[in-house]
């Protein structure tokens, strides 16, 4: 089910400004991929363009290739709604939906695009994915209770339960720890360690122990100065970039001796 | 544990001097007190200049008190709170005696017979009569108003906020901004000229309602634009994310999140409306009987009531103090009350409305 993602030669714009050049990334299916770097250099941008979530700005786009098992996401005739659907996202910040309970919430992305299925198969939906995202135990008793009522943390795994219950094959997650505190992180890591087994994962963090906790392999992203574009600096096995980085911008990055 | 109490206390560096609590009052009652003997020494007539003296000699007074006491900073914020306060005494006098007023003088004309007669063969002599035939109107007419104005108002907000962009967009706000300095008479006349000139037709409720539509529309649109933006991004890109078309995330979350602020702002412009008598007096006309349908012939309104009642229209009111002048405060009342539950009906709706967090 999960699918692999390849980004050739991408370039990312907001109207003229150049945000991000010539990223070149190969995902590979069920594995969990960290961008690391600091902040600006472009990796929340780059994310963004791979559930063509970057367009939603006024003035943004892209050039270059995103294949998803080899289809470009940016060819003629794809209609972004079907690429979301096939590659969720999670955000920084916790944004259930105001007015819906934590059940509609959960199935917000069958009810507000008007897909009707029966009480019991979103009953269903609703265990399976809250379950999926470590909150079913916490909130069974008070499913129709507001989103919102909840601790911060628990809204980021409500938010991640809301996006695995359409069943994407890739899950993007935008720094979804940098507002929680480390027992709600630590959920999510454990959350983030199950879902490999199911999807392919890309995740921002600005958090280095956790990019080297959970991701198989890291992508360091920089930028020269700025107004100057970001770019990929280095992308290889986590491990490699923690222990032994190819490139000196990485290392001075990782140890903190950056700029 | 005596002795701690029994001394006086040396006042920290962090403690400044101040007037005494009760300093305001001082100051107030020895400012009333130097602008009567004033009124005495120099034989002002009226009690006015009296109360305008009180009240700059109370700014001053406590100003130079304050500032010898307890300094600069100090004296400009007793100068500036004092100010502020006055200012809004000075906003709310005029509502409060206009309102108490308006129910002091219509409230007796208030019974139960007075809400259910037309004005149908009441002279302005005769005691009896009502406002049935107004209110009918008055509902009528603004309900069509309503029917017109606020679907368009708030599709354009919703233009204006998820699809505007570029030169239309700016020119639509600019159009907008223009509507609503729009004078009512204004409003009237185009109506005037285009449905009863033009096209020939006569005085009618509805057409009345097209003038106050055209008076809702910018406010229905600037408000409920307003109330669009507070939707946070988060919310739409969430939507987004899990799949979902624009149209469907504007239908299914920006419009509830954002439902009791259009309530409100729908029922606030409704109620600016109300009250309008400019355009009826061109459109609506006024009968007294009652008439039921607002596409066909002249229809009463309240407004055009107290107009009528005061015998603006008809040239004769009647003997001083008769049953019209009553007539006139009762409906003015009406159109006052009518107004209120509009309003309170709006936060009562909108606090239904809002989401909430448990």
């Amino acid at each position: 089910m999960a699918k692999r993602i390849d980004v050739e030669n991408l370039n990312v714009y907001y109207t003229d400004f150049l945000a991000v050049e010539g990223a070149s990334v190969r995902i590979a299916p069920l594995t969990v991929t960290a961008f690391i770097g600091p902040s600006g250099c472009g990796k929340s941008t780059f994310l963004r363009t791979l559930n063509r979530m970057h367009e939603v700005i006024p003035g943004g786009r892209v050039s270059g290739k995103v294949l998803l098992d080899g289809e470009d996401l940016y060819g003629p005739g794809v209609d972004p709604v079907n690429v979301r659907r096939t590659v969720g996202m999670v955000f920084q910040k916790a944004n259930p939906f105001p007015t819906m309970s934590i059940y509609d919430n959960v199935i917000a992305g069958y009810k507000i695009a008007g897909d009707r299925k029966s009480k019991n198969q979103f009953d269903d939906i609703v265990e399976k994915s809250l379950r999926g995202a470590n909150l079913w135990e916490e909130v069974k008793q008070r499913l129709n209770r507001p989103g919102a009522g909840l601790s911060g943390g628990q809204q980021q795994r409500l938010c991640i339960a809301r996006a695995i219950a359409v069943e994407p094959q890739v899950l993007l997650m935008d720094e979804p720890c940098s507002a929680l505190d480390p027992i709600s992180t630590l959920a999510i890591e454990d959350l983030i360690a199950e879902l490999k087994t199911r999807y392919t994962i890309v995740i921002v963090t600005h958090n280095m122990q956790q990019a080297a906790r959970v991701s198989d392999r890291t992508a360091f992203f920089n930028l020269a100065g700025v107004g100057q574009p970001g770019k990929l600096v280095e992308y290889d096995e986590t491990v490699k970039i923690f222990s032994n980085p190819s490139e000196k911008a990485t290392e001075d990055y990782i140890s903190g001796r950056f700029g | 544990m005596t002795a701690t109490l029994t001394r006086k206390q040396q006042p920290s560096e962090l403690v400044g001097a101040r007037l005494p609590r009760t300093g305001p009052i001082i100051v107030a009652v020895v400012a009333v007190g130097l602008a009567v003997g004033a009124k005495y020494l120099f034989d002002w007539t009226g009690w006015l200049t009296t109360l305008f003296t009180a009240v700059a000699l109370f700014v001053i007074l406590l100003t130079a008190w304050s500032f010898s006491v307890e300094g600069r900073r100090r004296a400009k914020d007793r100068f500036a709170a004092t100010a502020i306060y006055a200012c809004f005494v000075a906003a709310v006098v005029p509502l409060v005696l206009i309102l108490t007023y308006i129910a002091i003088r219509g409230f007796p004309a208030l019974s139960a017979s007075f809400f259910t007669h037309s004005m149908n063969g009441v002279g302005p002599d005769d005691s009896g009569g009502g406002l049935y035939h107004a209110l009918i109107g008055t509902l009528q007419q603004v309900a069509i108003a309503a029917i017109i104005a606020l679907p368009i108002g708030i599709f354009t907000a919703i233009y204006l906020v998820e699809y505007g962009r570029g030169a239309f967009a700016r020119t639509v706000t600019f159009f907008v901004d223009v509507m609503s300095g729009v004078p009512s008479i204004v409003a009237g006349l185009f109506v005037f000229t285009f449905l009863l000139l033009g096209l020939g037709m006569r005085p009618f409720g509805a057409a009345g309602s097209i003038a106050l539509a055209i008076l809702m529309l910018p406010v229905v649109v600037r408000s409920s634009e307003e109330m669009l933006r507070l939707v946070p991004r988060d919310l739409r890109e969430a939507s987004y994310a899990l799949g979902v078309p624009k149209w469907r995330t504007i239908v299914k979350v920006v419009l509830p999140t954002a439902m009791s602020g259009l309530i409100t702002s729908a029922l606030l412009a409704i109620a600016r409306v109300a009250g309008e008598t400019a355009p009826l007096i061109l459109l609506t006309g006024y009968v007294s009987q009652i008439n039921m349908n607002p596409f066909s012939g002249q229809q009463a309104s309240l407004p055009m009531m107290v107009w009528d009642q005061l015998g603006k229209r008809t040239g004769n009111s009647g003997a001083i103090g008769g049953p019209w002048e009553g007539r006139a405060w009762g409906a003015a009342l009406t159109l006052v009350l009518l107004v209120l539950i509009l309003n309170i009906s709006a936060r009562l709706l909108a606090r239904l409305a809002a989401p909430k967090a448990r």
